[in-house]
Parts: C-alpha cells; sequence; structure tokens
C-alpha cells in the first residue's frame, strides 16, 4: 500500500527535524491545529502558575502592584487561626462525606446490583440530583434548612423533636451542607460502583456458589477485592473536591457561615482577595491548596497503580 | 436463573430512597405554585391551593432573570463551541498526525490536569482585568479541557486508520480528512462530548462571580445567588427559579440519559 501511495503522490514533501523525518503536510497541519490548543495552554495554565507563585511573595492587592517581600505572606497565614479554621473545615468535611460516599453508595450499588423490578428508574433517581446545576439545588435546600418554614424542621415537630437552626447555628451548618451535599453527589458514587460489580464477570460469583460461599462471603472475599480501584479512586476524587468545593457553601451560607464554621480553603482564598483586597496573601494560600491537592492527586495515581486486583 | 423471584425487600429499600432523593424535586415543583400563604401556613401544604403561575412572572420583575438566562445561554454555548473545537484539534492531530514534539504535547496536556481553577483564580483574575464585565471576560478563560481533549481523543482513536488512508489515496489533504472523513465518523462522540461540556458550563459558578459586577453580565447561577438575598424569604418565587434554571438540564438528562451516565462514569474510570 504504502508504495502504491508514493507513486500516486510523487509530490510528497520530507522534513528532517532531530534526526526523524517527517512528512511535510503533516508537520505544518499539526501545528496549525496545535497552535490554538498551546495559546490556551499557555494563556490559562503556563502563565497564571508561575504569576501566582510569584505573586504569593508579595504584598500585592487590588490597587496596587505591590514589591517582593519574601514568605511574609505565609507567615501571615501559618499565623491566621482563620486559615486554620477553613482548612480543618474542609478536612472534617471531606472526612464526612468520605463515610457516605462510600459506604452509603456501596450499599445502594450493591442494593440495584441485585434482582429487582424497576432497576433502571430507581438507577435513574439516585443519579438525578447529580446532574441538576448546584446553585438551583442549593436554593431548594436553603428553603428546607429555614428554621421557621422549613420542612425539615416541621418533620422534626412531627416526630417530637426539637427544631433546628440548621444553616444558622454554627454546630450545625456543616453537618447541613453535608446533608445536601450526600444528596447532590452520592449517585455519581453509586453509579461507579454499580459499573464496576456489573464488571465483574458472573462466573466468578456462580463458582463461589459452587463452592458453597454465602453471598455475604462472595461480597468480602470478591467483589469487595475487585472494587479495589473503583474504591480508591471514589476515596481520593472526593477528598480532593471536596477541596475545590465553593459554589454551594457560598450559596448557602455566605461568609464562611456563623462562627466561620463552614469556610472552606477556597471561601478564604475568595476572602482575602475579593473581600478584604489581599491578592498575594490569597495567591499565598493558592499555593498551599494546590500542594494539598497535588499530594493527593500522586497518591491518587499511585494506588491506582498498585493495587489492582486481577483474578484472570 | 430465569427462575429467580424478585427481592422485594431491597425494592421497598430502594423506592424509600428514591423518594428521599426526589423529593425535593417534587417540592421545588410544588412550591413553586403555591402563594405566599400557602408557604406559611402550618401544618405545611404540600399541594398548592390554587395553581399561582404569576411566582413565575415575579422572578422576571425581581431580577432580570431573562437576561441572566439568555446570558448563561450565549457564554455555554460559546465556552462549549470553542472547547470542542479546540478539543477535535489537538486530538485529530495527536492521533493522526505525525509531528515533532508529540509526546512532549500531550504531557504537556496531562499536567494541565493537576492544575484545577480554584488554585489559578487570582492570577486569571489580574490577566482577565480589562475584560471585566465582558462576555469575552466570562468566556475565555473556561474553554480548555484536557479532560475533553483526552475524552475526544479515545473516540478518535476507534476511528479506523484505513479511512483516512484511503482519503489520502483519493488525495485528500490532512485538513480535508478532518472535515470530511474524521469528523463526520466521530459525529455522535463529538456531540456527547460537547453535551457534557454544555452541562458543566451551565453550572459554572466561582469564575463569573469574580469577573461579573455589572447585574447586566450576570450568569443564571450568579443571578439566583442574589435572588436569595433579594427576595428575602418568597421561598415560592426562589422554587419558580428553581425550576426554570433547571429544565435544559432536565429535559438534557432525560434525552441523553444513556450517554450521560457513560460519560460522566467514564470520567471516572479514565482518571
Amino acid at each position: 500500500m504504502k508504495s502504491a501511495a508514493k507513486e500516486i503522490r510523487p509530490s510528497i514533501h520530507r522534513l528532517r527535524i532531530f534526526g526523524r523525518v517527517y512528512e511535510r503536510e503533516q508537520v505544518i497541519a499539526a501545528a496549525v491545529l496545535m497552535t490554538p490548543v498551546l495559546v490556551a495552554v499557555f494563556m490559562l495554565f503556563i502563565l497564571p502558575v508561575v504569576q501566582v507563585v510569584y505573586y504569593s511573595f508579595t504584598n500585592m492587592t487590588t490597587s496596587k502592584r505591590g514589591t517582593f517581600v519574601g514568605i511574609e505572606n505565609f507567615k501571615y497565614l501559618i499565623g491566621d487561626s482563620k486559615f486554620f479554621k477553613a482548612i480543618g473545615n474542609t478536612v472534617l468535611f471531606a472526612v464526612m462525606k468520605l463515610v457516605f460516599d462510600t459506604g452509603l453508595a456501596l450499599i445502594i450499588a450493591l442494593m440495584l446490583d441485585s434482582h429487582i423490578p424497576l432497576r433502571k428508574f430507581l438507577r435513574s433517581t439516585y443519579f438525578a440530583p447529580v446532574v441538576v446545576p448546584v446553585v438551583a439545588s442549593s436554593l431548594i435546600w436553603i428553603w428546607f434548612f429555614d428554621p421557621d418554614v422549613g420542612p425539615l424542621n416541621m418533620i422534626l415537630e412531627k416526630l417530637g423533636l426539637e427544631p433546628l437552626l440548621w444553616l444558622n447555628d454554627k454546630s450545625t451548618a456543616l453537618v447541613s451542607i453535608l446533608m445536601f451535599s450526600v444528596w447532590k453527589g452520592i449517585g455519581y458514587n453509586v453509579m461507579l460502583f454499580l459499573t464496576g460489580l456489573q464488571n465483574i464477570p458472573d462466573s466468578y460469583i456462580e463458582a463461589s456458589k459452587v463452592d458453597g460461599a454465602s453471598w455475604w462471603q462472595s461480597l468480602i472475599k470478591i467483589k469487595l477485592p475487585l472494587l479495589r480501584p473503583i474504591t480508591n479512586f471514589i476515596v481520593m476524587i472526593g477528598i480532593i473536591n471536596t477541596f475545590k468545593v465553593f459554589a454551594e457553601i457560598d450559596v448557602m451560607t455566605p461568609t464562611g457561615g456563623p462562627g466561620y464554621s463552614t469556610a472552606m480553603i477556597v471561601t478564604y482564598i475568595y476572602e482575602q482577595a475579593f473581600t478584604r483586597g489581599k491578592m498575594g496573601r490569597a495567591c499565598a494560600a493558592s499555593i498551599i491548596l494546590f500542594v494539598i491537592i497535588f499530594i493527593l492527586t500522586q497518591i491518587q495515581s499511585r494506588m491506582n497503580a498498585s493495587k489492582t486486583v486481577d483474578y484472570d | 436463573m430465569a427462575k429467580k423471584k424478585y427481592n422485594y425487600l431491597i425494592f421497598v429499600i430502594l423506592i424509600l430512597g428514591a423518594v428521599i432523593m426526589l423529593f425535593p424535586f417534587v417540592w421545588m415543583l410544588m412550591s413553586s405554585l403555591k402563594t405566599t400563604k400557602d408557604i406559611y401556613t402550618y401544618p405545611p401544604k404540600w399541594l398548592p391551593s390554587t395553581f399561582n403561575w404569576k411566582n413565575y412572572t415575579a422572578v422576571f420583575k425581581m431580577i432580570p432573570f431573562g437576561r441572566y438566562y439568555l446570558n448563561s445561554i450565549y457564554t455555554s454555548l460559546m465556552q462549549t463551541f470553542i472547547q470542542i473545537a479546540l478539543s477535535i484539534f489537538g486530538a485529530y492531530a495527536i492521533v493522526f498526525l505525525d509531528f515533532p514534539g508529540r509526546k512532549y504535547l500531550v504531557t504537556l496536556i496531562r499536567s494541565t490536569m493537576f492544575v484545577p481553577m480554584v488554585v489559578t483564580l487570582i492570577p486569571m483574575y489580574l490577566i482577565m482585568n480589562g475584560l471585566q464585565d465582558t462576555y469575552a471576560g466570562i468566556i475565555l478563560p473556561q474553554v480548555f479541557s484536557a479532560f475533553t481533549i483526552f475524552l475526544i481523543t479515545s473516540f478518535f482513536d476507534s476511528i479506523p486508520r484505513d479511512l483516512c488512508d484511503s482519503a489520502k489515496l483519493d488525495g485528500c489533504g490532512y485538513f480535508r480528512i478532518l472535515f470530511n472523513v474524521v469528523i463526520p465518523n466521530g459525529k455522535s462522540a463529538i456531540s456527547t462530548a460537547a453535551m457534557f461540556a454544555f452541562l458543566g458550563h451551565w453550572k459554572s459558578y466561582t469564575w463569573p462571580l469574580i469577573i461579573t459586577n455589572k447585574e447586566q453580565y450576570r450568569t443564571l447561577p450568579i443571578g439566583m445567588k442574589y435572588l436569595v438575598a433579594e427576595s428575602s424569604k418568597e421561598y415560592q418565587v426562589m422554587m419558580a427559579a428553581s425550576v426554570m434554571a433547571i429544565m435544559p438540564v432536565l429535559i438534557l438528562f432525560v434525552l441523553f440519559e444513556k450517554q450521560l451516565v457513560k460519560s460522566i462514569t467514564l470520567t471516572g474510570m479514565k482518571s
């Protein structure tokens, strides 16, 4: 075939670049197509990353370009109790969410994987909140949490329990957002677990049944180990996404909530940069956030590489 | 296996769970038709006493909702269009063209996945300083996604090379192969990626919040954030706004559920 192509198109131009031969037309086409991509990568990633590092060492504000101040911003952050409160909240939120992201999602997925009527419909209902825009669904839940006319307090009263202040109380605000967040996001993890369960060949389960294994034994010995990579993924992505969370927090509890109890790291960055105008300081906090996310991402990819179980 | 009976206990538990999952949507729909009186009566009413469509018009009176809506449609469509175009160009070059530095480019694109937008918000704000309160300012920083490039790359990988080779034999140049062979063959995959991108842009919050000050450039999510303060607990109006904001997504979900679920789970498996 190749020689035939040469005969029909004798005009092929060859280019030698770094000791390898390329076809000139292909290189030109690639250059034309790749230029916009490269411009985007440069403007939206390389340049801002370089700048965020540089600005983090300056005392830049909204109104002045600022001068170099060394590690002053980082020193400030280490001494700022609000910053640690924000990190603490984020970690706490991530850990609480993890219980539901993995445990509850796995239970629902196992149930959806069993022999039941209306399976497809049920699957869709658990997934529906995932696709709904976060701000629109936050609005529904703001009402749910209303201490005076919200349905949640009405249910509590019906059950003879004390009504709560929900988003307006620093001891319940973060848990309230957690409730929203679990409702909103659990379908995604259910879907991942379900895909994983359905990818397990029936023959494995059949074989274990022949060997006299109970449902429980086949869960512990076969299904869970095979779901390991998905579980790792859900855990790490769950944590990473919590470190990036902002929209629902900002809509439901603006300015960090009662007693700064729902402020996340991004809330803190936003406040420093756009409420107080401390750009340099906000960049330093961004760097710390970046390092945290980067480490988490590395752990995640390591886990995926090493812990895969293969039964074939 | 065929004789196996349905497991009704699990079915009942799952139905209860489904009720919890759907309750907020049902509540939203019902409430968007209630009157103020319905909302503040005790015990609460499930159904509206009359169908009060006025809430929907009230949204437009309270805030420039129509403007927000059009802003969101326009910016989301533009972002999706540019993002898909960039991704098709990049993916085509990566999959079908042989050029120096290809491997490094793939690595470079992949490395952008490590930099979430929340980290670069401030320099981005300063770079886009001159474009504050413009559509370009909202659109431009959100037009690149390494994920979309790799999604389309994996689709393009499955297009048989023979198709391109025979087009080449017919004397097609590389651009014509892209537009006449590769894109038509990848149409369904590209539209899945486009829908996925659109949904992401439709709900986008942090960047539009930062780059817009003037009311007339706010997108829907930003406008709705301000509606919470503006409407001061007129929940029926808030719900009407939510219904309208969710509608396009719901339509897409019902029409394309299969592809949506697939591409969302793919996001999970790929990275």
